[in-house]
């Protein structure tokens, strides 16, 4: 039996408080993700001392670490829920949603600064790209961020409302540094210099953390490049 | 100033999206969740086109002819002669975009897939289809900060504004605040397919619910050919659903066997020497089912993929490895992985013309919730195509008028009309027991029975009334097509080869074959 201690609120406003629930399977691939859908399916979900519950608000899509969606804080940890099999986690799971963003209900939070920030670094190609092999592992791994917001929590430079984008803004930005031309990715790698490279700390707690298993240091050695080559070409200008 | 309401933000939401935008339109892009969450991302395979790259001598022409033979001739003609003509400039726009194309000596490359003569899939490693929402996400962004697309994530549909045959806007709901808003405008339906029915049993997603089909339905939209769903053939088992192992990994050189009389039986190879492991999926998916309960064979069919090269597994589809290994604990490099049939794709959902245009006046849809492309079966590959032509085409249709205007307020609050959790899955074991991969009047009659029962009991619902058409529309095809396997009907009709009608009038449900007058 694994019991699941779930920080609860109902809304924004509400008080946060700690509700336990107690999970039985046999399934060694179970996650939290199976544990929270088969809680919900309960006609009559009671907690661990027996009172009345409500279903757990909590978001999800495709159950296989390829949408982040169920992003969420695990045992301290954030991570995918479908992607934490309770058989690794230990008898008594915690569940709390993410820290940095606003929370809706329950372990459902509202990243919309994360996609506002996407906006305001004007992540597009003004005029399209020309794909080429030699940007091609580049571009296809930086376009394989998910825009869970996991390395966001753990970034000790990041917070909603600040400069700093954090590799879920370098992320989309390395794929057009990687597959732009020279003559128009001006705007792109001065939106990365300010946004990405002038707030990140190299910590690389983004690396350890990012549940698509994203080569995020490449990535970021690779835009750096890109960025700071042409930062000094202006000084020397 | 008319904004069009384009429901769903997968790839044939953003598709229409880009496009309207792009003649200078205004939309809003209404979803459930942001466009990262949507099914298209976990589309893998690739995209089809006759780009002719690979010296075959590929045209658009061969590219309908495969579409719809193994769609079994149910599809629209016309609409695929469209969507294959236009699906080489459909890639290159993706190209355009950043889509990160595999490409080798500075030319995109092809790879080969199901029930095609020629190899005409576009494929990024084995994650195509998260590969073109990101380039197509970045594309949308330009058009939302120049207020060109409004973005709606984290909204529900709740049915459309529908007077005298005219759908003059949405009624929508704010799932973080619980506020509902009538929006005004033309609507397109970019709602995704029926996966929402059987809950757990498919390859889709949770986001995709069904209800925004559903409520269509029980709002006078007609569906077309909802017996046809398809079957993919290798799937393999996870906590929370089906999990698609992509047709590529058989593209790329995977082959199906099962064990009989002690030795590995290639069945598909034997008994379909031309394509092999390459039929299309309804035969495939059909072929394990068989071999599986001979009396001669083992219980489990495998996929074998020990032969492919490591170029094969670090260029093409070292995602798909990553995933086997995660999830079976299997290297497939060194061992054969267990395979079975899952519900991967509705070919059947909303009947619309050529340019994407429903029944009802305003009121258009693209993507998997539409039917005119695939038939009876489709082809691996052009779901992405579909879905990304489609969206255009139906955005392209809306540029060519002129802006309606009008206002809509909400009348009333509406509720989502969803029975509890375990009636969804009740009903979705039902629907299962009557649609799989073998049919039958009996079979068929007893779903249809033991849904009355959950009705009398659980209350009708749009998702029951819907499910009650799938169950009448595969009663009513009394023949053998495409994914449509009847045992009590095992050939095909060709006085039957139209598609099936569906459509629920004052909570009446009425299922007809070839009235295609919308």
């Amino acid at each position: 039996m694994t019991e699941l201690r779930i920080l609860r609120r109902k809304n924004a406003e509400d008080k946060p408080y700690w509700q336990s629930f107690s999970y039985t399977t046999d399934d060694p691939n179970a996650a939290v993700s199976t544990a929270l859908t088969e809680l919900n399916a309960r006609t009559d979900l009671r907690d661990m001392g027996g009172e009345k519950a409500e279903p757990i608000q909590w978001e999800c899509s495709c159950l296989q670490k390829k949408c982040g969606a169920c992003a969420m804080v695990i045992n301290g940890r954030p991570r995918l829920a479908c992607d934490s099999k309770l058989a690794e986690l230990g008898e008594k799971v915690t569940i709390e949603p993410l820290r940095k963003f606003p929370v809706v209900a329950d372990l459902m939070v509202d990243r919309k600064a994360m996609f506002d920030t996407l906006q305001r670094l004007k992540v597009w190609a003004e005029e399209g790209v020309t794909i080429s092999e030699g940007s091609q592992d580049d571009a296809f791994e930086a376009a394989g961020c998910l825009q869970c917001g996991c390395c966001l929590e753990v970034c000790p430079n990041f917070y909603v409302g600040g400069k700093f984008a954090g590799m879920a803004g370098g992320l989309p930005l390395a794929r057009l540094i990687a597959q732009l031309d020279d003559s128009s990715k001006k705007e792109v790698l001065k939106a990365y210099r300010k946004g990405v490279y002038a707030g990140c700390g190299k910590s690389l707690a983004c690396r350890d953390i990012c549940p698509a298993g994203l080569d995020i240091e490449s990535l970021m050695v690779n835009s750096n490049r890109a960025a700071a080559w042409k930062t000094l070409l202006k000084f020397r200008k | 100033m008319e904004k069009i309401n384009i429901i769903g933000a997968g790839l044939a939401g953003l598709s229409a999206a880009v496009t309207l935008a792009k003649g200078g339109r205004h939309c809003r892009l209404i979803s459930l969740q942001p466009s990262e969450r949507a099914q298209s991302v976990l589309a893998e395979g690739g995209i089809n086109a006759a780009l002719d790259v690979m010296g075959e001598g590929d045209k658009p022409e061969y590219h309908f002819e495969d579409t719809m033979r193994g769609g079994v001739y149910l599809a629209d003609e016309e609409a695929v002669r469209r969507l294959t003509a236009g699906a080489p400039d459909t890639v290159r726009w993706l190209a355009e975009l950043g889509v990160p194309f595999n490409m080798k000596e500075g030319r995109l490359i092809q790879r080969n897939f199901g029930g095609q003569k020629k190899k005409r899939t576009a494929y990024a490693k084995s994650s195509t289809g998260k590969m073109i929402m990101s380039a197509l996400i970045d594309e949308a962004r330009k058009y939302e900060v120049r207020g060109l697309i409004e973005r709606f994530a984290h909204h529900s549909f709740l049915g459309c504004d529908i007077a005298e045959g005219v759908c003059r806007g949405a009624v929508v709901c704010d799932r973080y605040t619980g506020e509902q808003t009538a929006f005004a405008g033309r609507v397109i339906m970019c709602c995704g397919g029926l996966a929402g029915l059987f809950p757990r049993m498919t390859t889709g997603t949770t986001q995709n619910s069904g209800y925004a089909a559903a409520r269509l339905f029980e709002q006078g939209v007609r569906f077309g050919n909802l017996e046809m769903l398809q079957y993919h053939p290798t799937t393999i088992g996870i906590p929370d659903k089906r999990c698609l192992v992509t047709e590529a990994a058989r593209g790329e050189g995977g082959r199906l066997y099962i064990e009989r009389g002690g030795e590995k039986w290639y069945f598909m190879e034997e008994k379909y020497p031309e394509l092999k492991n390459l039929m299309p999926r309804d035969v495939v998916a059909r072929e394990m089912y068989m071999v599986r309960r001979q009396e001669d064979c083992g219980g489990t069919v495998y996929l074998d993929m020990t032969g492919l090269s490591n170029e094969v597994w670090e260029k093409r589809l070292p995602d798909l490895r990553a995933e086997i290994r995660h999830y079976l604990a299997i290297d497939p490099a060194d061992e054969p992985v267990p395979v079975k049939e899952g519900i991967h794709y509705f070919m059947g959902g909303i009947y619309t013309d050529v340019f994407h245009r429903t029944n009802i006046e305003g009121l258009y849809a693209a993507g998997e919730c539409t039917c005119q492309y695939h038939g009876a079966n489709r082809l691996g590959g052009n779901s992405m195509l579909g879905a990304v032509f489609g969206g255009k085409t139906a955005a392209e249709d809306i540029l060519e008028t002129t802006e309606r205007e009008g206002e809509i307020s909400l009348k009333e609050k509406l509720t989502e009309n969803e029975p509890a959790e375990a009636v969804k899955v009740k009903l979705g074991e039902i629907l299962y027991s009557g649609l799989g991969i073998v049919r039958s009047e009996k079979g068929l009659k007893e779903a249809l029975d033991r849904l009355d029962t959950l009705e009398r009991e659980a209350g009708v619902f749009p998702r029951t009334r819907l499910g009650r058409a799938m169950l009448e529309s595969a009663l009513a095809r009394k023949e053998s097509r495409g994914a449509h396997y009847r045992e009590d009907f095992p050939e095909k009709d060709e006085a039957l080869c139209k598609p099936t009608m569906a459509v629920c009038q004052n909570g009446s449900i009425s299922v007809s074959i070839g009235e295609t007058q919308l």
